[in-house]
């Protein structure tokens, strides 16, 4: 396996959607979901998360190593024989190990660490052999993403379609030959994501290499190239900034790495409708020392 | 308590789930002494000290709102990644559309506290290890930003800003929070004493005047 990141990363996603619906709530009948206090949109970690994990499937087509956790689909089969590199020599000694060995969970762990992208970046919960061991099977990736929050409140707006099917046959006969729908568009929306990539994590836990580190700048710049839909409208990834730090522990604090980044609306008066209504500003003159800023797009 | 440290915290949202509501999470009205001692923990911890949490000061009216998320209702089997690692069976993974489970959160917004703590050593200490370079490490890490990992106010996708707070200023208490404000029983931190038996422990929250004092305060199992 390939070694460990060395440096803590912050990062900062700037994407927009238009004419879509970025992340429906299901509590408000799939409309986007706002912030209803400010009325700015949000879309959830987990959301962007979902994206990252898509991309990598489909980049590494279950590649040994790249494996994805959380998926999608439907189960396929489970008992599909491959031999592991992982085990190589050391198949007869685990096979020695008897079920109470206090080590167990740890080679269960690095097992699922080694074949998981998404266990290796994001982490996961797992049931564990030994009662309160490795903090109750939880494994905590170096990754970390918030909430997207849009740069102004956004407008969401119902569109009533017609469709020219229905839904059972008796309305068939009722005569009956459309129907009506609706969907919930944002017209322009920007969005901001924060990321957060824990170099000791990464170390001590899942070892997430400089490999996956590319990998998922690569994920990121591409999520939403994947992921086109009726609902989605046209949404694109504008800009990715990268903070990297020299050490592990980090240079600076994030936010005020993140405070360097302004986005602002050309002309307040005109409601936004395209990316070139903002002018998006990176302030990367005297960074604290040990920080460097990179445009990944 | 030489060593006590000052932390203003703050961050857009915040989870710090009741335990008795956790399928629906509900938060707490605010940060709980255990979350408090992982944000530290965040920054800088090692088996030589023990955060203790004295205060935690309220900075921002109290206020709530939802979240309902897709979730994944199942966890990874250990028993069954045994046997894939064992045999060299294909790894199980967890298909969404069987496990998916709509979970709301009542989440808390735009909080600000003002967290002071101090620590005691434990027997995990090295000969080499003192109080005041253990201080040292955490307050020369908060001034630069460095982090462990970033930390987060009860879930990892709800980041907290970190920076020190200067020992004198009398910060302003929101209005709204005045007064005394009873909130009932709330978790103090888990007890992790007996490794088997992790029980939780709970004690009463009273506010006062937006100050919750943990000093002495007494913890029941």
């Amino acid at each position: 396996m390939a070694e460990p990141i060395k440096n803590r990363y912050d990062f900062e996603i700037i994407f927009d959607v238009e004419n879509g619906n970025p992340n429906g709530d299901p509590d408000a009948g799939n409309m986007p979901r706002i912030d209803q206090e400010t009325g700015l949109g949000l879309v959830t970690d987990v959301c962007l998360k979902r994206k990252i994990r898509n991309y990598v499937e489909a980049a590494k087509e279950d590649a040994p190593g790249y494996r994805i956790y959380v998926k999608d689909h439907v189960p396929l089969e489970r008992n599909n024989r491959e031999a592991y590199k992982y085990l190589g020599v050391d198949e007869k000694k685990i096979k020695e190990v008897k079920k109470k060995d206090a080590d167990i969970d740890r080679k269960i762990r690095d097992f699922m660490c080694e074949n998981f992208y998404d266990i290796r970046a994001f982490g996961a919960v797992m049931t564990t052999f030994v009662n309160a061991k490795l903090n109750c099977g939880q494994v905590r990736g170096p990754v970390q993403l918030d909430f997207a929050r849009s740069v102004e409140p956004i407008l969401a707006q119902e569109i009533g379609i017609s469709r020219v099917t229905v839904s059972s046959e008796k309305e068939q006969e009722e005569g009956k030959h459309m129907m009506l729908g609706h969907k919930f568009i944002v017209p322009y929306g920007l969005y901001i994501a924060h990321g957060y990539i824990s170099a000791n994590l990464a170390r001590k836990v899942t070892g997430f290499s400089e490999e996956d580190l590319a990998l998922l700048w690569q994920a990121v710049i591409n999520m939403f190239e994947n992921d086109h839909s009726a609902t989605r409208g046209s949404m694109a990834v504008r800009k990715l900034i990268v903070f990297k730090h020299e050490s592990e522990l980090g240079n600076a604090p994030a936010y005020q790495l993140f405070e360097r980044i302004k986005v602002e609306k050309k002309d307040p008066e005109k409601p936004a409708r395209a990316y070139s209504d903002y002018t998006v500003t990176v302030d990367d003159t005297d960074l604290p020392a040990g920080v460097t800023c990179i445009q990944m797009i | 308590m030489g060593y006590g440290v000052r932390v203003d915290v703050r961050g857009d949202f915040a989870l710090f789930t009741r335990p008795e509501m956790k399928a629906e999470r509900v938060s707490y009205d605010l940060i709980t002494p255990s979350a408090a001692r992982g944000v530290l923990e965040a920054i800088f911890w090692h088996p030589g000290l023990r955060w203790i949490i004295d205060e935690i000061r309220v900075l921002n009216p109290i206020k709530f709102t939802t979240v309902r998320r897709n979730e994944v209702g199942a966890k990874a089997k250990a028993r069954v990644m045994w046997q894939a690692m064992v045999n060299g069976d294909r790894p199980p993974y967890i298909a969404t559309p069987k496990d998916i489970m709509q979970r709301a959160s009542l989440l808390l917004t735009d909080v600000h506290y003002v967290i002071t703590a101090h620590f005691e050593m434990t027997s995990q200490a090295a000969a080499s290890d003192n109080p005041g370079k253990f201080s040292e490490m955490f307050r020369r890490r908060l001034a630069k930003g460095q982090n462990y990992h970033q930390p987060y106010l009860g879930c990892r996708e709800f980041p907290a800003q970190l920076c020190p707070c200067e020992e004198d200023v009398s910060l302003p208490i929101p209005e709204e929070l005045r007064g005394e404000k009873d909130l009932g029983f709330m978790l103090y931190d888990m007890d992790y004493s007996d490794a088997a038996h992790i029980r939780p422990q709970f004690f009463r929250a009273v506010l006062r005047d937006g100050v919750l004092d943990l000093r002495g305060v007494e913890v029941f199992k």
